[in-house]
This record gives C-alpha cells, sequence and structure tokens, in this order.
C-alpha cells in the first residue's frame, strides 16, 4: 500500500498549497488524480513520491512510514518509485545522451553492470531506437525525450509509478504509446500507479479510480 | 463563413472581394545543418486563410507546425531558407525583410498568442504597464489616453480590470492566458496565430480559452491554432490541416474530421484513433527523422494501407496526400 494521510505541504508554510489530503493506492491499483492546474496535485505527487517534505501528515509505503525525503530517504523506499514529470526538458540533465539517462539511476545505485541489457530492453519497449539513444536531449523531440524519461523511471523496477502531467505535452499517438508502456510494466510487475492530470477523459480510461481534487481536499476538512 | 475551397494549390488567384486574410503557397523551409545535410523542416505547403475562420493546424511536437509559424512571423534562425510565398495582404512575409516585419507585421498583422503566456510576459511589470507599452507602441496613442486604452485590449480579452496592477506570478494561468492574448489583440491585426495556446490547461480552461479565440475569429480576425490539442481543435476550428514530416497530409472541414465521416488520411484516421475516448491505441513507431525523410511517402513505415505506391510521394488531391485515401461519403 501507498498510504497518505492528511498531508499538509507547499512552498509557504503559511499558505500551503496541499491541505489535510488523504489518499490511499493499492498494490497493483491504477489512481487518478484530477484537478486543475495549480491547485497541489503535483506537490502532493511529490510528497507520495518522497521528493519532497510535508509539513504534517504521514506517508507509509508497503507498510513503513517515511522519515526521509528526497536523498535522506532511506534507498530501498526512493527506489521504489519511478517518476515522471510534465516537462521531459526540465528534469533531464541536457548533457546526457539518451541511453545515459536512462541508466543513470542504476549507476546510482552500484549497478552499472546491468545497465546495458536492460537499456537495451527498455528502449525496445518505449520504442526508441540505438541511433536516438546516442543524442542527447536537445537533438530528439519533447515526445522522443519522454519516451526516455518514462524508460529512466521503470529501470529500477519500481513497485509505484508517480506520473506528474506525463502527457499534457504530447500529441494523442504518443500519449496512448506511452500509457500503453505503463500499463505493460504494471500488469507484469503489479505495480501501483498514481497519475496526476487534468484531463479527465484520459485518468477515466486510463485508471481503475479517479479522485478528484476538490473532494479530497474538502473531504479531510 | 463556411468556405467552398478549391483544392489545395489549384489555383494562384485570389478571390475577390472577400480574399484571404493570409494566402500560403508551396511554403518549404530546410535548415542546412553544419555538416552540410538538410533539414525538410517544412514541404510544399499550401493553405489560405479567410477573416472570420479559424483553421487548426495539428500534428505531434517536430511535425514541422511551430516552423511553419516561425516562418511567417519572419522569427526563422539563419541556417533556414525559405521558397513559396505566404501573403497577408499585399505582403509576402517570406521575401519582406527584418525591419518591415518588426514594425508592421509583428503584432500590427499578425497578432501572436503565445504558448506558456506566463514566459511571455514580463515577469517584473504589471500587466497594466504592458498593455500600455504595447499600446503606444503599436497605436500611438499616448498619454491622458493611455488608460483607457489598455483598459479596452483587458476587456477585449476578458481580462479583469481588477487583477491590471498584478504581476504575472500573481496571475492563474488562466488569466495569463488571456493577458498575453490581450497583448495579441492590440493591434488590432487581421491575422491571430495561436501557438499551443491550451498545453497544461485543465479541461475547462482549455475550453473557455479556445471559446475565447473562436469569439475573436467571430469578431472578423483569421485564426490559425496551432495545436496537438484535438480537442481544442475540435471545439472552434472551421477546417482541420493536419501535419506529418513537414507536409500537411489533409485539409479539411472539421465537421466532417471529426465528424461520422472521419478523417481521409491513415495518419489522421490513426491520430484521432489514439484518442482515450475514442480506441486509445497508438500509431505504431514513430515519424522519420526529418534530415533523413524516406524517398516515398513519410508515413510508409508506419501504415496499414502502404503498398508499392507508396514509394513515391502522393500530391495532395481534394485536400488529402495519400494514394489510398478513404473514399468521401459525399463523392
Ligand atoms: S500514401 Fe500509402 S503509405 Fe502513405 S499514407 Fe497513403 S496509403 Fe499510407
Amino acid at each position: 500500500m501507498l498510504e497518505l494521510s492528511r498531508i499538509t505541504a507547499g512552498y509557504e508554510r503559511r499558505a500551503p498549497v496541499v491541505r489535510d489530503v488523504s489518499l490511499t493506492v493499492a498494490p497493483g491499483e491504477a489512481v487518478g488524480l484530477l484537478g486543475p492546474s495549480g491547485c497541489g496535485k503535483s506537490t502532493l505527487a511529490r510528497v507520495a513520491a518522497l521528493l519532497h517534505r510535508p509539513y504534517s501528515g504521514t506517508v507509509v509505503v508497503d507498510g513503513r512510514a517515511a522519515h526521509g525525503w528526497r536523498h535522506r530517504a532511506p534507498r530501498e523506499q526512493r527506489t521504489a518509485f519511478g517518476v515522471v514529470f510534465q516537462q521531459p526538458r526540465l528534469s533531464a540533465d541536457p548533457r546526457m545522451r539518451l541511453a545515459d539517462l536512462i541508466a543513470e539511476p542504476l549507476r546510482a545505485t552500484g549497478r552499472r553492470d546491468e545497465a546495458a541489457a536492460r537499456v537495451d530492453e527498455l528502449a525496445g519497449r518505449v520504442g526508441l531506437s540505438a541511433e536516438l539513444l546516442r543524442r542527447r536531449p536537445h537533438e530528439v523531440s519533447d515526445g522522443q525525450l519522454q519516451r526516455a524519461c518514462l524508460a529512466r523511471a521503470l529501470v529500477l523496477r519500481p513497485r509505484w509509478l508517480i506520473c506528474d502531467e506525463m502527457t499534457a505535452m504530447l500529441d494523442a499517438s504518443t500519449t496512448a504509446a506511452l500509457v500503453a508502456v505503463v500499463e505493460d510494466y504494471r500488469a507484469e510487475s503489479g505495480a501501483g500507479l498514481l497519475t496526476v492530470g487534468h484531463d479527465s477523459v484520459l485518468l477515466d480510461r486510463w485508471c481503475d479510480r479517479t479522485a478528484r481534487w476538490e473532494d479530497l481536499a474538502s473531504g479531510a476538512g | 463563413m463556411t468556405t467552398q475551397r478549391p483544392p489545395a494549390g489549384s489555383s494562384g488567384a485570389v478571390d475577390a472581394p472577400d480574399g484571404p486574410v493570409l494566402d500560403v503557397r508551396g511554403l518549404s523551409v530546410r535548415f542546412r545543418m553544419r555538416d552540410g545535410r538538410d533539414v525538410a523542416a517544412v514541404t510544399d505547403v499550401t493553405f489560405s486563410l479567410r477573416p472570420g475562420e479559424c483553421l487548426a493546424l495539428i500534428g505531434e511536437s517536430g511535425c514541422g507546425k511551430s516552423v511553419l509559424a516561425s516562418a511567417l512571423l519572419g522569427l526563422l534562425p539563419g541556417n533556414a531558407r525559405t521558397t513559396g510565398h505566404a501573403r497577408l495582404g499585399e505582403l509576402d512575409l517570406l521575401a519582406a525583410d527584418e525591419r518591415t516585419l518588426a514594425r508592421t507585421v509583428r503584432g500590427r498583422l499578425i497578432g501572436l498568442v503565445p504558448q506558456s503566456p506566463a514566459a511571455h510576459l514580463t515577469p517584473v511589470r504589471t500587466v497594466r504597464s504592458q498593455l500600455h507599452e504595447t499600446v503606444r507602441a503599436l497605436t500611438g496613442i499616448r498619454k491622458p489616453g493611455l488608460r483607457a486604452a489598455g483598459e479596452a485590449a483587458a476587456e477585449r480579452a476578458a481580462f479583469p480590470a481588477g487583477h491590471l496592477d498584478r504581476h504575472p506570478h500573481e496571475l492563474s494561468g488562466g488569466l495569463a492566458q488571456r493577458a498575453a492574448t490581450a497583448l495579441a489583440l492590440v493591434g488590432d491585426a487581421p491575422l491571430l496565430l495561436a501557438d499551443e495556446p491550451t498545453t497544461g490547461l485543465d479541461r475547462a480552461l482549455v475550453d473557455r480559452t479556445a471559446d475565447e479565440l473562436r469569439r475573436h475569429a467571430d469578431a472578423g480576425h483569421a485564426l490559425l491554432m496551432i495545436t496537438h490539442d484535438l480537442a481544442a481543435a475540435q471545439r472552434i476550428a472551421d477546417r482541420v490541416a493536419v501535419m506529418y514530416a513537414g507536409r500537411v497530409v489533409e485539409l479539411a472541414e472539421a465537421t466532417a474530421f471529426f465528424g461520422a465521416e472521419g478523417p481521409r488520411h491513415p495518419y489522421a484516421r490513426g491520430l484521432l484513433d489514439a484518442l482515450p475516448e475514442r480506441a486509445f491505441t497508438p500509431i505504431p513507431g514513430m515519424p522519420p527523422e526529418l534530415g533523413d525523410l524516406p524517398p516515398g511517402c513519410a508515413f510508409a513505415a508506419r501504415c496499414p494501407k502502404a503498398t508499392a505506391v507508396c514509394g513515391t510521394v502522393p500530391d495532395p488531391v481534394d485536400g488529402v496526400a495519400c494514394h489510398h485515401a478513404e473514399e468521401t461519403a459525399r463523392a
């Protein structure tokens, strides 16, 4: 289980964008979180992925409460998550070739020797050719870069996937392709998914259930 | 406003009296790369746009639609070469010098509604002061009249007067979009060019932004909306131009395209089928590199209908560039 309880979080203590919100994702479950832009749903996603420390509330991952956030999170908790953001250009190191971008979490966890095989396999899944893997972010399109970012999120075989507006910049076909990659991975791994977005048609089609931000925010109050 | 267009590329003559605002004929853009290769970013694009009409230019990122917009605005980088024509009234945008483009085109003849308006607005100045500057530059209105002119411009874009003294970071996404639209409307340009105006907005805001753009088209502007958002295109476009690998592969009436008839080009059909409200199945594969296009139809490697004839580039017939286009029900 991924359990978020009574989370209050934000970037200004006196004006938190997330107030007392609770949300649970069961193993293997796909939960959509629907809300307008700027409402705080991305902040909640970052809290769930242990990337943003909340002011109050608890995150329990597979039965263990989280105490550290970002690099202070214990490795086995941090690596339980794969995260994909809206804007691949902001999250991808511009100097890295796509192959290195995908392999980087393996290198950072001392599993360098697995990198080549794993990158090959994931590149196949997300549809990146060997030639594209040799390029740097500015040499590929947004859609191609987002494919690489998704491959990177899957490289450590996470038990939980957090997608924050993963497809907001993408065309319909690339959106459908990336969602299919996520769903194939989940079908074989049993990973749970929290996907945040503003498109109710997409979330309803993709997820087992969709939580509306306004219900979450008021339900706890 | 319903337009019985002759098929793309058929006649060079401009029809009077309500001739097109924008008439693009055989527009191609090539980028010369450092290694001597040419990148075919836009190839042989032909369309026209009348007052009061909205044309949605749709396609995925990298298909050439943003390059096309830059070509119209005279904002291509130095290594680009263009051929063809893009007439805006008497002026050929492709032949105009930078001075003409800066002084008479951008803002005056073409109003640009930008992608990510928050980035387009100057962060350290209020919306009012930015509107004043634009009003002064484009209309010559000075001090006593400036305030009223600024407020009138804001009102045209439905930007609330009470928020004029705010800075861009104090605005919601929707209001930032309206502020940018207000700036685009100041010059009362005959052509509005909206570049991905709905990216990242939630559905309600997409609808509202699109409806507001439609309103400006109804007020007599010609509106060219560049977008990957098919829902926004369906909501407000009169016609749709689908770009793939630098070419317009289908140019169609929006009602037929999104309605029961559906698109006639296999790529366009695939794009609509990928929507979550439809089959939600992706088109296999990815588009070819613009620097390394195949000799024939650029979609052939992904196309379920490809045959040997697809080894030659199909010419557009009746708005569709495909050797095996779907028949029209109307035919
Ligand atoms: S020309 Fe041939 S390959 Fe190209 S879209 Fe038409 S059927 Fe497909």
